[in-house]
């Protein structure tokens, strides 16, 4: 009993960091970027999706488009205003750019939140789920609406490695992240590829924002909890390897569930980050890493 | 040209400092309250500043090493008092936060860059889990109240804050000025570079941690026995942290004094745009923001860009 219940709840909770941390790490394999607006994004289309199905009653699958627009657009704003500022700038040495994006996109992420707060307060939301009432599976009574978020998270992350792997487009984003120069030198606009790199983890991480908050509610509190999650789960994982994450985040969605039911919730984060040092000291590369 | 700008900004440093002096007899208790946070947070920031900005360590945790010396004052006062002096509790925080520098530069030696950032970012959480779950020695999540005190009068507590920014502001940035902070400025910079040089890049990133735990922590237990309670959201929270960095950056990175103009500044701001309540946060972030963007070295790079014109 016990046993299923841990299976099913952290099957969701797994596929939905797996969501969340999938477009983190593809932005960092193909152009370096550590984007710490992350948690703010997910929370930004979560609120989105929540005030268009709620307030202004358009229904939850208006709400959640309206959602994933939302993901979208503060994905590009991300990328135009934190950013590619500072990758094109001359007054900041090259070394130093990495450091000058972690500032600027946490502080960029802080201005979301904070206007967030602001325009919607700071009280916990649950999204309209899109799939409501209960089912019994193994003696467990889950909500649907759990099973509705695995099964998006994996359509989903195959959509993505769908296109990574299958269209034209999808396989120039691959290269650049294996190698810029030569994607250049074949004569791929690297630009372009980049505007596609946030398009794509606008869409993740605009899914992953509404299901979570359709799964467990988001408020503007949640958003630093939600960049250091999906930071570890992608550190874990090996940053820059997509796999790595997907593996990764089952590792800590089963530790944090299991904990959770077996020990406390208070002590649920405590295995997880125990785990990431011993990973850190013996192989700081993560699990699946390449360097 | 150097000397000029050194001069320059030496007369700005001087007037602030008088200002800053003569302060107490014209501003209310809660002015003078406000600028005595702002200047421990400016200790905050200028440790920082040297791991980050000489040894060029991403470092996301300054709050680590401040809770730890803020939590290590404040536990051995509450369970000792008034057996054991303040003065001993103080100065076993700030030996408490050395220990903890030395565990966080282990790490620093093995990886670099983002992984060490997350590892300090974890080192954080942890702590912070620690204390709400060992609630029966640290207080937990409603915070651990101190009996003691260093004074109740405004006054000395300003001026003994105020004192120990001028001190530890003085150390830092004489530190950085000497060939310690160049030989940290060369590994950060380039590691293996600097060892080819016959420099020992480990000795000295190690005693750049070991000098910013000092500060941290001392200027962590000290602002435990000036607001007379520790609790995770002033100590130890990672927004805490963020504050420090955004502090250090915004004033301009390695030059220790512009940390210490950032901090004083964030804390400023933050008072004058209260009564815009949730906005101020807002509009102190897009400040910020603006000013990274387009101003990339910070307050003392805008002072500095005039002196060159």
């Amino acid at each position: 009993m016990l046993f299923w219940q841990i299976l099913i709840d952290g099957f969701a909770i797994s596929a939905l960091y797996a969501l969340g941390a999938t477009g983190f790490t593809l932005i960092f394999g193909v152009s370096g970027v550590l984007n710490l607006s992350h948690g703010a994004i997910m929370v930004g289309a979560a609120v989105a999706a929540w005030a268009a199905a709620g307030e202004f009653g358009t229904g939850p699958y208006m709400g959640a488009l309206i959602g994933i627009l939302a993901g979208l657009v503060l994905a590009f704003a991300t990328y135009f205003i934190a950013v590619r500022p500072i990758q094109r700038s001359r007054a900041i040495a090259e070394s130093e750019k990495e450091i000058f994006i972690l500032t600027a996109t946490l502080l960029w992420g802080i201005i979301i939140q904070e206007a967030i707060a602001y325009l919607f307060t700071n009280n916990a939301k649950t999204v309209l789920p899109i799939v409501e009432g209960v089912t019994t599976v193994f003696g467990v009574r889950t909500p649907r609406n759990e099973y509705f978020t695995a099964v998006i998270c994996w359509v989903a992350i195959g959509l993505l490695w769908f296109l990574v792997n299958r269209t034209r487009r999808g396989k120039s984003v691959m290269a650049a992240s294996m190698n810029p120069r030569g994607v250049t030198l074949l004569g791929i606009e690297l630009s372009s590829i980049y505007l596609t790199v946030w398009a794509i983890y606008g869409l993740l991480a605009g899914v992953a924002g509404i299901l979570l908050g359709m799964f467990l509610g988001v408020s503007s509190y949640s958003v630093g909890p939600l960049t250091a999650s999906a930071f570890s789960i992608v550190v874990l994982g090996g940053l820059g390897s997509v796999s790595g994450s997907l593996i990764a985040a089952y590792v800590v969605g089963y530790l944090e569930t299991g904990t959770a039911y077996l020990i406390s919730p208070a002590y649920r984060t405590i295995p997880a980050l125990l785990l990431l040092v011993v990973v850190m000291y013996l192989r700081p590369q993560g699990l699946f890493g390449r360097r | 040209m150097p000397a000029f700008v050194s001069s320059r900004l030496f007369w700005i440093g001087a007037l602030t400092v008088i200002v800053a002096l003569v302060l107490p007899t014209y501003v209310s208790g809660y002015v003078l309250g406000l600028l005595t946070v702002a200047y421990y947070t400016a200790v905050f920031a200028m440790s920082w500043d040297l791991l980050f900005g000489f040894a060029g360590e991403v470092n996301f945790g300054p709050t680590f090493l401040i809770g730890v010396g803020a939590y290590t004052a404040g536990i051995l006062d509450a369970h000792y008092s008034p057996g054991l002096s303040i003065w001993i509790c103080i100065a076993a925080g700030a030996l408490a936060a050395v220990v903890g520098g030395v565990i966080l530069a282990l790490p620093a030696l093995r990886v670099s860059g983002p992984y060490f950032g997350l590892t300090t970012l974890v080192a954080v959480l942890m702590l912070q889990n620690f204390i709400v779950v060992a609630a029966g020695l640290t207080g937990g999540e409603i915070g651990l109240a101190v009996p003691d005190v260093i004074s109740i009068d405004a006054k000395t507590n300003y001026w003994i804050a105020l004192g120990f920014m001028l001190v530890s502001g003085a150390i830092l940035f004489g530190l950085s000025r000497s060939a310690i902070g160049l030989i940290l400025q060369a590994s950060g910079q380039d590691k293996i570079q600097a060892g080819a040089l016959g420099f020992n890049v480990t000795k000295h990133k190690l005693a750049a941690f070991v000098v910013s735990a000092f500060f941290s922590g001392l200027a962590g237990a000290l602002m435990v026995f000036y607001m007379g309670t520790a609790s995770v959201s002033t100590f130890v929270d990672v927004g805490v942290g963020v504050q420090i960095i955004i502090a250090a950056v915004l004033g301009g990175r390695r030059t220790v004094i512009g940390a210490a103009i950032g901090a004083i500044f964030l804390i400023g701001m933050g008072e004058l745009l209260r009564p815009l309540g949730e906005l101020a946060t807002l509009i102190v972030s897009v400040i910020a923001l603006l000013v990274i963007l387009f101003f990339p070295d910070g307050f003392l790079g805008i002072i500095r860009g005039g002196a060159k014109a």
